[in-house]
């Protein structure tokens, strides 16, 4: 584990009165620091926790943000829910299908885009919505769709 | 005119700052709660305004404070539940993006009124903002000893914190809220005991939702009686209502309690697309679908439980006569499938068989008998789990096939879907 990972987990562990506690909050920040969920990193914060590595594995497990799988560089999710629902958000599943030329759940070869459909983002009133890893876009439309991913994509080198 | 409460302050600019917080009188109510009040005092204070939980029960919150037992040995803790997560629902997000300070200051009531040295915060994941924005506030009020050590000279402390959410709905249940925070799957428990006699690590603990913390410094400011007097006796108060799906004006609205359901989506909403209103989910999609000819209802947690409905979070989704029942309750079957915990097993295998049968149906392959299957279903789950999310997905699918039973039986006569 890397230093700073190991100094950042320290500093939130004692806000709880149990280790067990800061096994949530430390997935959340080997996340933040680029670590895939799985295998080496789990046993390193069991270790720094001093809990049963069976623990980190099962909450890594239950909650839909943590990732023990590989996601793209941008990771596209698009809320299918019913406010979303009822503001087209099938058609423009659709549409990010077609441009990105992958299908629900789906990785780009380059590594670059996953696509994920998710339950309500608490943004009804600007349905419909997507999330590109962090960030929220509002009342998508399929132009805006475009200039988005326009704007995504990596300028190839001088 | 009503005046608004909550609402008006979002509407400044740089609300979210302490500086702006300050300066429009915050945190005054937590120094005049510290210099008049005894924690009995205040419990009494908000047992008399009738203050009930905007989380979605509907619980008396002044009530539930005294459930916590006088004669502990044992830390007190205090929850803010803002795991947001019931599809239609946006008030707290505004809340703590634009400000954060007034659930800071309501938390900081409570604490006191209960004997809490140490509070949690559970906002959800996917709120990145809100985080963000109640970190930051977190930090001013240490800085200007509203948290800490001897809070403003008094013999009060208090340590408050946020804990993130990584994305599971049923978070928001209270005692899987507690299983988070303790670093396990976030399966509901049975009750009792209550988390007010047995809940964080075993110790008395109270939880609250996001907006009902919101409240607590007008209440003390503007006394029980002043609250007590918007809305029906029954539930009173102000209410934040998330409008949203086929309105012409969705968006966050604040209006007393019991305003009619009528009156908010055809004025002040500004009608549905289409011109017709086909049906509304008052409450997120936990709350049965209220059709058109039953509007005039009023939106509080007393008149939406004798129309068979409920309040829930205030989500209030319109669909116009252009939306397709079926469709809407397949994605909310989805949904409850989805989020189920996988705890007990009417839910996980009842919501799942559900959700298939609306999947056939919706795309035209349905089967007379299918609708009985559905009624089974929803018998079958409802009343058979530990928590809510099972009688939610039941009472939700319920509501649908009784208002609705003609057109989940067109979608099986003319083999498709009539609206698509």
């Amino acid at each position: 584990m890397d230093g700073d990972l190991k100094e950042r987990i320290e500093a939130i562990m004692g806000r709880y009165p149990t280790r067990r506690s800061a096994i949530m909050p430390a997935l959340c920040l080997a996340q933040e620091c680029g670590e895939l969920l799985r295998g080496e990193i789990l046993k390193d914060i069991a270790d720094l926790l001093e809990v049963p590595e069976i623990w980190v594995y099962e909450v890594t497990s239950f909650y839909s943000m943590l990732y023990s799988e590989p996601v793209g560089k941008f990771h596209i999710q698009l809320c299918t829910n019913v406010s979303c629902l009822l503001s087209r958000s099938t058609p423009l599943l659709e549409h990010l299908k077609q441009r990105l030329q992958i299908g629900e759940g789906g990785t780009t070869a380059d590594g670059l885009y996953t696509l994920t459909t998710v339950e309500c983002l608490g943004s009804c009133d600007t349905a419909p919505v997507l999330m590109v890893n962090e960030v929220y876009h509002e009342n998508m439309s399929e132009q805006r769709i475009d200039t988005l991913l326009d704007q995504l994509t990596p300028q190839p080198a001088a | 005119m009503y005046e608004k409460i909550l609402l008006k302050n979002l509407e400044t600019p740089g609300c979210h700052d302490i500086g702006t917080y300050e300066a429009r009188g915050g945190y005054k109510a937590l120094a005049t709660v510290l210099k008049d009040y005894s924690p009995g005092d205040l419990i009494e204070l908000v047992k008399r305004s009738n203050l009930r939980g905007r989380g979605g029960a509907g619980f008396p919150t002044g009530v539930k404070w005294g459930f916590v037992p006088k004669d502990t040995d044992k830390p007190i803790y205090l929850c803010c539940n803002s795991d947001e997560g019931e599809p239609g629902t946006f008030k707290d997000r505004a809340l703590m993006e634009k400000d954060p300070h007034v659930m800071i200051e309501g938390m900081l009531i409570a604490a006191y009124a209960i004997g809490s040295e140490i509070s949690y915060n559970y906002i959800r994941g996917e709120y990145t903002l809100s985080i963000e924005r109640v970190e930051t506030a977190l930090h001013q009020a240490y800085e200007r000893g509203f948290l800490g050590k001897n809070i403003l000279g008094s013999d009060f402390s208090h340590d408050m914190y946020v804990h993130r959410g990584a994305g599971a709905y049923i978070c928001g249940e209270e005692t899987a809220l507690l299983e988070s925070i303790e670093g396990r799957r976030a399966q509901p428990k049975l009750k009792p005991p209550f988390p007010a006699v047995a809940g964080l690590y075993e110790c008395p603990t109270i939880i609250n939702n996001t907006e009902t913390f919101a409240y607590l410094p007008h209440i003390v400011e503007r006394g029980a009686e002043w609250f007590r007097g918007i809305g029906p006796e029954g539930s009173p108060g102000p209410k934040l209502y998330c409008l949203s799906g086929q309105v012409k004006k969705p968006g966050l609205y604040e209006f007393p309690m019991g305003i009619s359901l009528r009156e908010m989506v055809e004025e002040h909403a500004g009608g549905t697309h289409s011109g017709k209103v086909k049906a509304v989910i008052p409450g997120g999609v936990s709350a049965p679908l209220i059709p058109e000819c039953d509007l005039d209802v009023g939106m509080d947690f007393d008149s939406l439980a004798a129309a068979g409905s409920m309040l829930g979070s205030a989500g209030v989704i319109v669909l116009d006569d252009t939306a397709c029942v079926v469709r809407v309750a397949t994605r909310i079957m989805e949904f409850f499938n989805l989020e189920s915990c996988g705890k007990c097993t009417p839910c996980r295998e009842g919501n799942d068989w559900a959700a298939k049968v609306l999947r056939r149906l919706e795309a035209g392959n349905g089967r007379r008998e299918d609708l009985d299957q559905l009624e089974f279903l929803c018998d079958s789950i409802f009343g058979t789990s530990f928590c809510a999310l099972g009688d939610a997905a039941a009472w939700s699918l319920g509501a649908a096939l009784k208002h609705f039973r003609e057109e989940f039986e067109r979608h099986i006569d003319e083999g498709k879907c009539p609206f698509h």
